[in-house]
């Protein structure tokens, strides 16, 4: 049987590669999202497709229903079992899938987490690919909210989940500005909840912090969820004009928040080359023409340069994109 | 209706009347709701290698089936439960919990036969206090395995947060270790549903689970502990939680407070799937045993050709609700 | 003497909210204003909708464990027609929501009375089975902000003004209009009779299939309703998140409400105040600074209290009845 198999593995890789010797680089490249129905996802996808068209990849987008640690297990044992080359996956635990990440690896398919990095587990990746330099984040979102409360005044920070890695790596860097850089003295950061990335829990976790802290003045919610869910309480609340939401939103979601003022700036990326960096990246490695190393640099068309820096990480763009009334209409994710 | 006055005479003659012809063997043995079962297996195996030319192999199945091992031997003590007249949809939260319990104790350090004192003693704890509720106080299972479903969830998310309890390197891989071609924790399944099915069809005690669940008040009169029988089940399901759940901890490496979330609807899908009656007195150990490897051929057919996991639930729903049908007409047509 | 105990069973739930409101008060004054009692409100309505539904289906003795699953097919299919439509004017919303809320209820009813199944395997399949169609209508892509008619969502604008939000009108007709139908129409009535002695109820010339079908079909349109009010309180509709763990929240108010899983047993206003429980707790759990990881382990904990407390008042209301009846 099992010999079988291998006879079978050999025979669907040689009629890869005889096909392949057809096209540029016909690689079989799936991405694996945290769960279906987030629209987030839909971005990336978006660019990975739009990149193998051009490569010559084929490429699948598969996520499990729900975002619990261990629910993409059986998707990446079948794509193993599928015989794909590349596997992406947006990790819904920094652990959970070592072992069978280290099946895939052993069987020569190329592993990347793409959005997310599993913190503490690196080793059983083979790279990562960020939308920004994360270090960056906590501080580019205090900046923000400073200039819109004129840089004084109590803030409160709407989270997702407790453990999520990506929140609170950003939340870390922020406490570290604001405790350490002289600009940001006057402004105080008096409590951080979770709204577990859900809306209705976000928002009464927000509608509690309004109650609990009569003298706030600013909420940064680094979360699409989150941050929609503030938004639209203040809105309802009619305190605009003396309330401050900012955070990390998607365009399409605070588009109309923007319009009628509730929300004058939020930041974010765009998912949307993370995609198309992870295909140019991974064709580059399977051809040989980029070597998976710390400090190698190599272009991607629309991207320009890209340098892979420690720990095999990449980064689409290096700041946080700012949306306000000026620019959100030119956006379509 | 009344062409036979019912005089002595006719009592004899009428019963010999009345009495219904034994049932033709191959009946018998054919036309149950295992079998259903089974015919569902063999078609989902089909269909799976129609749809993806990846799936036929008996390797990838049987690793696959690994993924959902701990639920299946959960179902199978559920069975029983079931039969008995009960429910209990809290095995998947005491799973959770007695896992983080007993990482939790493996990461003091502290020796190993502690910490597995420690996770089969809170299974056997929270099975206890199902018992309690349900016999001691009278309150409906359904409701109650509820309550302490969200309860024990609860704790556990209490005690480990929302971080993941790492375990020694050594304890990981039981998926990986493989006993007669067969990967672990596939085997202790089979062992389990052979054990149970002994109990179950072999002894007084396992006829006498099928008594307390087609008439509870007569299996009293007849003398049959029937409070005993249940509370043992209870507990019992409380230790296979722990079990399972030491199990599922090797094979991830780590546990978080949301193992098994959603498990439970999974248990009593396995079980209804496998001819089990909701209502209790029917039910066998080989139709669960067939109804998880259904499950997971299922899952992992359709995952494996990339199908959404909306299709998986359709495809789930309906199946559930079919067979329940099937179920239902089979015992309704063999009732005596 | 039965009446008695009932209104005592109300005036428990009562006490309870009385107590624990109390209880957070003293801890967090601001727990006591008009404000925090117009976030209670905002945050039950959907709830309240769902209970009042359930609540007929459990005192038939049945139970309806595929609300969410309607509550999201419905809300899909809703807000599609809003995207790819939005020359229908919304109102018709409410008409496409509580049709499709109708349609599925009365599958499930069917499939419960044609072949004489447990309601409770059968709406286990069709919550899988409504959640897995909304997924596929929708492909699995979630209906953005700027698809929901602002009309919509200002039902739920929590002014500053005093006038009450239309979404809490809404909520409190349907509660009004229940306890009508429960106990002032004859079938209202038919139902207790069904659900508590189901084997009577035919020979007291109830039509027993067709009632059951009627309480499925009240649940499911009811649970459509909710669908609209979710796109409405929260502006979006998604195919994951829209009705999930609904129906577990729903259950809970109910039970807490006084309804007898048993059947036959029920009031609205218990039914109410169950909601409003369950509101209040949500509320004050976040204000409490209790976080996310304990609040799971206090709703398990207070169903827990409540079927305790349903319980005792039963165990007494049986020996009530005993010695009543031991008198006659």
């Amino acid at each position: 049987m099992l010999k079988k198999t291998v006879l079978a593995g050999l025979a669907l890789g040689f009629g890869l590669m005889a096909s392949a010797a057809m096209a540029a680089s016909n690689f079989k490249v799936v991405y694996i999202g945290k769960n279906t129905g987030n629209p987030y996802f839909d971005s990336i996808t978006g660019g990975f497709v739009d990149a193998c068209k051009k490569i010559g990849c084929e490429f699948e987008f598969v996520a499990p229903a729900t975002a619990e640690a261990t629910s993409q297990i059986p998707f990446i044992e079948a794509q193993i079992q599928r015989g794909v080359n590349v596997i992406a996956i947006a990790p819904n635990s920094p652990d959970a899938m070592n072992q069978v990440l280290d099946k895939a690896r052993a069987k020569g398919i190329l592993v990347l987490t793409v959005n997310g990095d599993i913190v503490g587990s690196e080793g059983h990746r083979d790279a990562n690919i960020l939308p920004v330099d994360f270090t960056k984040t906590g501080p580019n979102q205090v900046e923000l909210m400073g200039s819109m409360i004129g840089y004084k005044g109590e803030i409160a920070i709407l989270s997702a989940t407790t453990e999520a890695p990506d929140q609170n790596t950003w939340i870390k860097a922020m406490k570290k500005t604001l405790a350490e850089n002289p600009k940001y003295k006057d402004m105080k950061l008096v409590a951080t909840v979770y709204g577990d990335d859900q809306p209705e829990k976000s928002t009464t976790e927000m509608e509690a912090l309004l109650s609990n802290y009569p003298n706030l003045v600013g909420v940064i919610a680094p979360t699409t969820v989150g941050i929609a869910a503030a938004a639209q309480v203040v809105k309802s609340r009619g305190i605009a004009n003396k309330f401050h939401v900012t955070g990390l939103g998607l365009p399409s979601e605070m588009r109309d928040f923007v319009k009628d003022g509730t929300v004058s700036a939020f930041q974010l990326w765009s998912p949307y080359n993370e995609g198309w960096l992870a295909a140019y990246f991974a064709d580059g490695v399977l051809n040989g023409k980029i070597k998976n190393t710390v400090g190698t640099k190599f272009d991607v068309p629309n991207l320009g340069s890209i340098t892979i820096l420690e720990k095999n990480v990449m980064n689409t763009q290096a700041e946080l994109t700012t949306f306000d009334k000026s620019n959100i209409d030119k956006f379509n994710f | 209706m009344s062409d036979a006055p019912l005089g002595i005479n006719s009592t004899v003659s009428a019963s010999h009347r009345d009495a219904a012809p034994p049932r033709p063997l191959w009946q018998v043995i054919f036309v149950r709701p295992e079998t259903l079962t089974f015919v569902l297996l063999v078609l989902a195996i089909f269909a799976g290698g129609q749809l993806s030319p990846y799936f036929l192999d008996i390797r990838y199945i049987l690793d696959s089936f690994t993924l959902t091992a701990e639920l299946s031997l959960l179902a199978l003590i559920l069975t029983l439960v079931i039969i008995a007249g009960e429910i209990d949809l809290s095995p998947a939260s005491a799973m959770a919990l007695s896992a983080c319990l007993f990482a939790y104790a493996m990461s003091f350090d502290w020796p190993m036969w502690i910490c597995v004192f420690i996770g089969i003693g809170s299974g056997l704890i929270m099975g206890a206090i199902n018992a309690a509720l349900i016999i001691g106080l009278q309150l409906p299972s359904i409701i109650v395995t509820i309550g302490t479903l969200t309860l024990y969830r609860g704790l556990a998310q209490v005690i480990a947060g929302d971080k993941s309890i790492r375990v020694p390197e050594w304890y990981i891989g039981i998926d990986k270790v493989q006993i007669l071609g067969l990967p672990a924790p596939d085997l202790i399944f089979i062992i389990a549903a052979i054990a149970l099915a002994f109990v179950l069809g072999m002894t007084v005690w396992g006829r006498q689970i099928y008594q307390t669940g087609t008439n509870e008040t007569a299996a009293i009169y007849a003398g049959i502990r029937t409070r005993r029988i249940k509370t043992v089940l209870f507990l019992a399901t409380g230790v296979t939680a722990s079990i399972a759940g030491m199990i599922f901890i090797s094979r991830l490496g780590s546990v978080r407070y949301d193992l098994g979330l959603g498990g439970e609807l999974q248990m009593v899908l396995m079980a209804m799937l496998g001819g089990t009656y909701i209502f209790g007195g029917r039910g066998t150990i080989l139709g669960t045993f067939l109804a998880a490897l259904l499950l997971s051929v299922i899952s992992t057919g359709m995952t494996t050709a990339n199908l959404l996991p909306a299709t998986q639930l359709c495809v789930l729903g309906v199946l559930l609700v079919l067979s329940i049908i099937a179920t239902n007409f089979i015992y309704s047509r063999t009732q005596r | 003497m039965i009446g008695s105990l009932l209104r005592r069973r109300e005036a428990g739930i009562l006490l309870m909210i009385v107590l624990f409101c109390v209880f957070v008060g003293i801890m967090r004054p601001r727990f006591l204003t008009l404000d925090q009692f117009r976030i209670i409100l905002l945050l039950i309505p959907l709830i309240m909708i769902g209970a009042m539904g359930q609540m007929l289906v459990i005192i038939a003795r049945h139970v309806d464990l595929s609300i969410g699953s309607i509550q999201g097919l419905a809300a899909m299919l809703t807000a599609l027609m809003f995207k790819f439509h939005p020359e229908i004017p919304w109102g018709f919303g409410f008409v496409v929501a509580i049709g499709v809320g109708l349609g599925l209820g009365v599958i499930n009813g069917v499939l419960v009375t044609a072949f004489n199944l447990p309601a409770i395997i059968v709406t286990l399949g069709t919550l899988s089975l409504y959640r897995g169609l909304t997924f596929i209508v929708s492909n699995a892509k979630q209906i953005d902000r700027q698809f929901v008619p602002a009309a919509l969502k200002a039902m739920s604008q929590d002014s500053p003004t005093y006038a009450v939000p239309w979404i809490i009108v809404i909520a409190l007709a349907v509660a009004v209009a229940t306890y009508w139908f429960a106990n002032r129409t004859l079938v209202g009535r038919q139902i207790y009779a069904m659900g508590s002695n189901p084997i009577a109820a035919p020979l007291r010339g109830i039509r027993v299939n067709a009632v059951t079908i009627l309480v499925f079909a009240i649940s499911g349109a009811l649970a459509g309703l909710s669908g609209i009010m979710y796109a409405s309180r929260w502006g979006f509709v998604n195919p994951s998140n829209t009705g999930t763990g609904f129906e577990f929240q729903v259950i809970a108010a109910v039970v807490i409400g006084g309804v007898s899983i048993n059947g036959g047993v029920g009031s609205v206003p218990g039914v109410v105040l169950g909601v409003f429980l369950m509101g209040c707790v949500s509320a004050a759990l976040p204000l409490l600074g209790i976080p996310g990881t304990s609040q799971a382990a206090i709703y398990g904990a207070v169903i827990v209290i409540a079927l305790l407390i349903d319980r005792s008042v039963r165990m007494r209301a049986n020996a009530a009845l005993s010695s009543a009846r031991g008198r006659e």
